[in-house]
């Protein structure tokens, strides 16, 4: 299909990292069901490196591998490294996405901010 | 892998009939119908041939008959027209319904900048308007109804000839959409009220690029193209005769066959639905009985339709969704928004039409193929996630 690159029919025919992380130290979600998408991410935070991620996600084909290419290029990262993610960067992954689909991406990028967010609430909760 | 083409309403492949005819035309009468020797007289012949065959398809006139590029352009030119109408005598008010093809909707909306009024009729849950609307909408000033005789998403087949005869006994001109209706279903333009009405030739196996628009004479039609005097001077341009005489062909075709077709397609819907309808969480879109013959379609909770059109194509099934993200916009089908579904149950739609030359073998395969693809996307849908563990209730 023309519509999308390979990569990205690739990340959305078999996406890594899909699921839930049932004690995950963290969770983020962005978007909403009126807009036609949203995106939860799930991280396993140890020492500031993310030693596990997953992602759910309801949306349309781009949504789903813009959040499997995300959750790779983060996995094992340092949350430094995490937050200087950008949406360009897994645009860029996915060898493009059509110009109407880019928010697509936008909305990955903002999933694991918020999933960070949520970690650096939780950590200063605890302390 | 062999496909399942089941998404009919989108377009139609070409009948053999109307390939052989089209291709025989290019071959054999190939000249310009204006042109005064013979090839271009010849010419001229099928095209008043296929004229006359579309007016008695449709019940009309052949020169109640102007061939156009499609079934929008029809509808933008059937519109135009009314409104010229209506201006002339102070009457700029225009009755429609919030579900009518973009094609309608659109040309109102420029209607609209110019100083018409739109009332656009709300659409039951069942994905019907009732000419008891029409008749409280109508006022001293109404030029226009258009409502379309069948809606392309949902199948939802309208009372026309009711709205027709409240539209004559009340001196409104009353346009219908027919683009999904030719060739479905008998249409006799004098019988049902129908001052104006547009087909479409490839929604019923016939070639892409022509359509009609029936004008009932004495209705004075405005020209969208200006030049030659081709179709008695309402539409320039030189006559695409081989597609028009395929047009003429295929709906002749289709209407030949449509009792035997309606009772194919009307098992064959029946089983999807009932089939369908097992996937929990999921409901039909549009009126259970007075729907097209081939047209199913459902929303499913929790899940967006395009990733669900995605796959189904990855399983040999062509489909069409309303979802927003097969449209380039955020909002999901102003159809299902129009007939009350909500915008979280709107983005997890299908729309499956179907056609004669789709098999009973085939629908087992389709529901297979969606339950899988249903039950795949909702394990990874948060939103699913969280209606299943009960934090947000289901709405259907």
């Amino acid at each position: 299909m023309a519509l999308y690159s390979e990569q990205v029919m690739d990340h959305f025919r078999n996406p890594r990292n899909l699921g839930a992380i049932e004690d995950a130290d963290a969770i983020g979600e962005v978007g909403n069901a009126t807009c036609g998408d949203i995106m939860r991410i799930y991280l396993k935070i140890n020492d500031e490196v993310i030693t596990d991620i997953k992602f759910e996600t309801f949306g349309c084909g781009s949504a789903i591998a813009s959040s499997s290419m995300a959750t790779e290029l983060i996995k094992g990262k340092t949350i430094s490294e995490a937050l200087a993610l950008t949406n360009k960067a897994v645009t860029e992954a996915l060898g493009g996405l059509p110009a109407h689909k880019i928010h697509c991406s936008v909305l990955a990028e903002e999933a694991i901010q918020a999933a960070i967010e949520d970690y650096r609430k939780r950590q200063e909760s605890k302390n | 892998m062999a496909k399942i083409y089941a998404d009919n309403a989108a377009t139609t492949k070409m009948s053999r009939r109307a390939i052989d005819t089209m291709v025989k035309c290019m071959e054999e009468y190939y000249g310009n119908p204006s042109s005064l020797y013979e090839v271009g007289q010849e010419a001229q012949e099928k095209l008043t041939e296929a004229r006359e065959k579309v007016a008695r398809l449709l019940g009309c006139e052949a020169r109640e008959i102007i061939f156009t590029s499609g079934g929008s352009e029809a509808d933008n030119q059937a519109i135009i027209s009314a409104a010229k109408l209506g201006a002339k005598k102070d009457k700029k008010h225009i009755i429609s319904t919030a579900f009518e093809h973009h094609a309608v909707l659109h040309t109102l909306n420029k209607l609209e900048k110019e100083g018409f009024e739109v009332t656009l009729l709300d659409v039951h849950e069942n994905g019907l308007v009732t000419p008891e609307q029409v008749e409280e909408a109508i006022r001293p000033d109404t030029c226009l109804v258009t409502i379309m005789y069948a809606n392309n998403e949902i199948g939802t087949i309208q009372p026309i000839k009711e709205i027709g005869k409240i539209c004559k006994e009340k001196g409104v001109l009353f346009h219908t959409d027919a683009v999904q209706v030719a060739g479905q279903l008998h249409i006799d333009v004098k019988e049902q009220n129908i001052d104006m009405l547009s087909i479409s030739a490839h929604k019923f196996h016939g070639p892409k690029g022509a359509g009609a628009l029936y004008a009932r004479k004495g209705i004075v039609i405005t020209n969208l193209i200006e030049g030659g005097a081709q179709e008695r001077g309402k539409r320039a341009g030189t006559e695409n005769v081989p597609a028009i005489c395929a047009m003429a062909e295929a709906l002749e075709e289709a209407c030949e066959k449509i009792e035997k077709k309606t009772a194919k397609l009307l098992e064959m819907r029946e089983v999807l639905i009932e089939g369908i309808s097992k996937i929990p969480h999921s409901i039909l879109n549009g009126d259970k009985e007075k729907r097209l013959p081939g047209n199913v379609h459902f929303c499913f909770e929790g899940i967006e339709g395009e990733a669900l059109l995605l796959l189904m194509d990855d399983k040999g099934i062509c489909a069409s969704s309303g979802s927003a993200c097969t449209s380039g916009s955020l909002d999901p089908s102003h159809v299902l928004l129009a007939i009350g579904r909500p915008h979280e149950i709107a983005h997890g739609s299908i729309r499956l039409s179907l056609s004669e030359e789709n098999t009973m073998e085939e629908m087992p395969k389709i529901i297979k193929a969606l339950e899988e693809v249903v039950t795949y996307l909702r394990r990874i849908s948060p939103v699913w996630r969280d209606l299943e563990q009960g934090k947000v209730e289901h709405i259907i």
